[in-house]
C-alpha cells in the first residue's frame, strides 16, 4: 500500500481555509504515510499559505482566484512533472476522511477515475429539496454518460489514475461546476472508465462554506447549463498528450 | 433631404473615421479589432455622401422606409461585434488562467532550488 501513497499526489483546493487546512494536512499526512501533499491556495487573502506550509505540504499560490477547476488543473499539471501517478482530489475544510484515501486507490485497479459518493450507504451526509432533484437527475445522466451507476456526481473527493491524471492536467474545466459534472463527462467521453466507492462525510471542521442555501435555485439552473454544455461539446482525446497546453 | 442633415451625415461618418485611424495610428487599437469600426465608418460614408444607395438597397430587400435599413445593418454589426468580444475575453481568461498556472508552478521550482541551494528567502511568506 504505501508503495502506492508513494506514487499518489494529494491535491487539496484552499480558499480562505486557514482556520482548517493546517489540522487537515497534518490528518493527511498522519493517516496515509509517504504521501505527498499539495494545497493549491487560490488567491485566499488571509494566511491560508503559511499555516499549510507549517503543517507540512507544499504549497502552490495562484496568484489570483481561478476556482477549484483552475487549482486542481495546477495540481494535475505538477503530478506530472513530478512524475506521480495518481492524483486525490481532497477538500481542505475537512468534509473528506483521509482514510478513505487508500480504498479509493485500490479502486484504481479496475478504473480511471474513482468518486467518493457521499450517499452510497455510509455516513450520514445529506441533502434536500430542489439540490438533491438536481442531484439525482444529474446522477441518471451522467451514469448513462460513463457507461455505470453513479450516485454522487458532484463530490469533491476522487481518485484519478494516470491516464486521466494526462487528460486533466489538459481538459480539466475551469468553469462553475466543471471541476465535477464537466469533468466527468470529460472523462467519460475520452474513454476514461469511471466508478465510485462508498464514503461517509464529516461535517466542515471550520471556516465557511462557499456555498449556501439560497444559492440553491441558482445552483441547479447552472448544474444543469454545465451538463447540457459538456454534452455537446467535442470531446478531448487522451491522444494528443503531446500538444501545447 | 436638407443640406444641414446631408453635412451632418457625411461629418459624423468622417469624425467616426478620423478617431478609429487615429487610435490605429497611436496604436491605441489593434487592425483585427479596428476592422469592423472601419467598414462600419465607410458605409455611413458611402451612404452620408450618395443617399441614393441607400433608398436603391432598401428597395432590392423591399423595405419601405430606407432609414430600417440603416437601424437594422447598425444593430446588426454591434452585435456582432459584441460577439467577437465575448469570445477574444473568454481565449484572454483561458490564457491568463494558463500564465496563473506556470506562474504557481515555477515560484514552487523556485522554492525547492533554493531549499537545496540553502539560500531560502521569506517571498511569499507575508
Ligand atoms: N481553489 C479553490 N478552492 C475553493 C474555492 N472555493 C472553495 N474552495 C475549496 O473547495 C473545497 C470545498 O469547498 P466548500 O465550500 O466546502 O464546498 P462544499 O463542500 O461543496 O460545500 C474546500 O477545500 C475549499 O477550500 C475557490 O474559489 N478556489
Ligand atoms: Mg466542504
Amino acid at each position: 500500500m504505501s508503495e502506492r501513497l508513494k506514487r499518489t499526489l494529494i491535491v487539496m483546493p484552499a480558499f480562505n481555509e486557514e482556520e482548517v487546512v493546517g489540522d487537515v494536512v497534518r490528518e493527511v499526512l498522519r493517516t496515509l504515510p509517504g504521501v505527498h501533499c499539495l494545497v493549491v491556495n487560490d488567491g485566499s487573502s488571509d494566511s491560508t499559505t503559511a499555516v499549510a506550509r507549517a503543517a507540512g505540504a507544499t504549497v502552490a499560490e495562484l496568484p489570483y482566484n481561478l476556482g477549484v477547476g483552475g487549482a486542481m488543473r495546477l495540481g494535475f499539471r505538477y503530478a506530472i512533472e513530478q512524475g506521480f501517478d495518481n492524483v486525490v482530489q481532497l477538500d481542505s475544510d475537512g468534509q473528506h476522511d483521509p482514510r478513505s484515501v487508500p480504498a479509493l486507490l485500490d479502486a484504481l485497479d479496475r478504473a480511471d477515475l474513482v468518486i467518493g459518493a457521499r450517499f452510497a450507504g455510509e455516513g450520514d451526509y445529506e441533502v434536500r429539496g430542489p439540490r438533491k432533484w438536481a442531484m439525482r437527475f444529474l446522477a441518471a445522466t451522467l451514469s448513462r454518460t460513463a457507461g455505470t451507476t453513479l450516485t454522487d456526481t458532484t463530490s469533491g473527493f476522487k481518485a484519478m489514475g494516470p491516464r486521466t491524471v494526462s487528460l486533466f492536467a489538459q481538459h480539466y474545466p475551469a468553469e462553475y461546476l466543471g471541476d465535477t459534472i464537466e469533468a466527468l463527462v470529460i472523462a467519460a467521453r475520452a474513454g476514461c472508465t469511471v466508478t465510485q466507492i462508498p464514503v461517509s462525510m464529516r461535517p466542515r471542521a471550520g471556516g465557511k462554506p462557499s456555498h449556501n442555501p439560497f444559492k440553491a435555485a441558482a445552483y441547479l439552473g447552472r448544474a444543469f447549463l454545465a451538463l447540457g454544455f459538456a454534452l455537446i461539446r467535442p470531446p478531448a482525446s487522451l491522444r494528443q498528450e503531446a500538444a501545447s497546453v | 433631404m436638407s443640406v444641414t442633415s446631408y453635412v451632418f451625415g457625411v461629418a459624423a461618418a468622417l469624425l467616426t473615421l478620423f478617431v478609429v485611424i487615429e487610435m490605429l495610428r497611436r496604436r491605441q487599437l489593434r487592425e483585427r479589432h479596428a476592422i469592423w469600426w472601419l467598414i462600419a465608418g465607410f458605409l455611413a460614408l458611402l451612404i452620408g455622401l450618395f443617399p441614393v444607395i441607400l433608398e436603391w438597397a432598401a428597395s432590392v430587400v423591399g423595405i419601405d422606409t430606407p432609414t430600417n435599413l440603416v437601424f437594422f445593418i447598425s444593430i446588426a454589426i454591434l452585435v456582432l461585434v459584441c460577439i467577437q468580444h465575448s469570445a477574444e475575453l473568454t481565449t484572454l481568461e483561458s490564457k491568463t488562467r494558463a500564465l496563473a498556472e506556470d506562474a504557481a508552478l515555477h515560484d514552487l521550482r523556485l522554492r525547492k532550488l533554493e531549499a537545496l541551494a540553502g539560500v531560502g528567502t521569506e517571498r511569499g511568506d507575508s
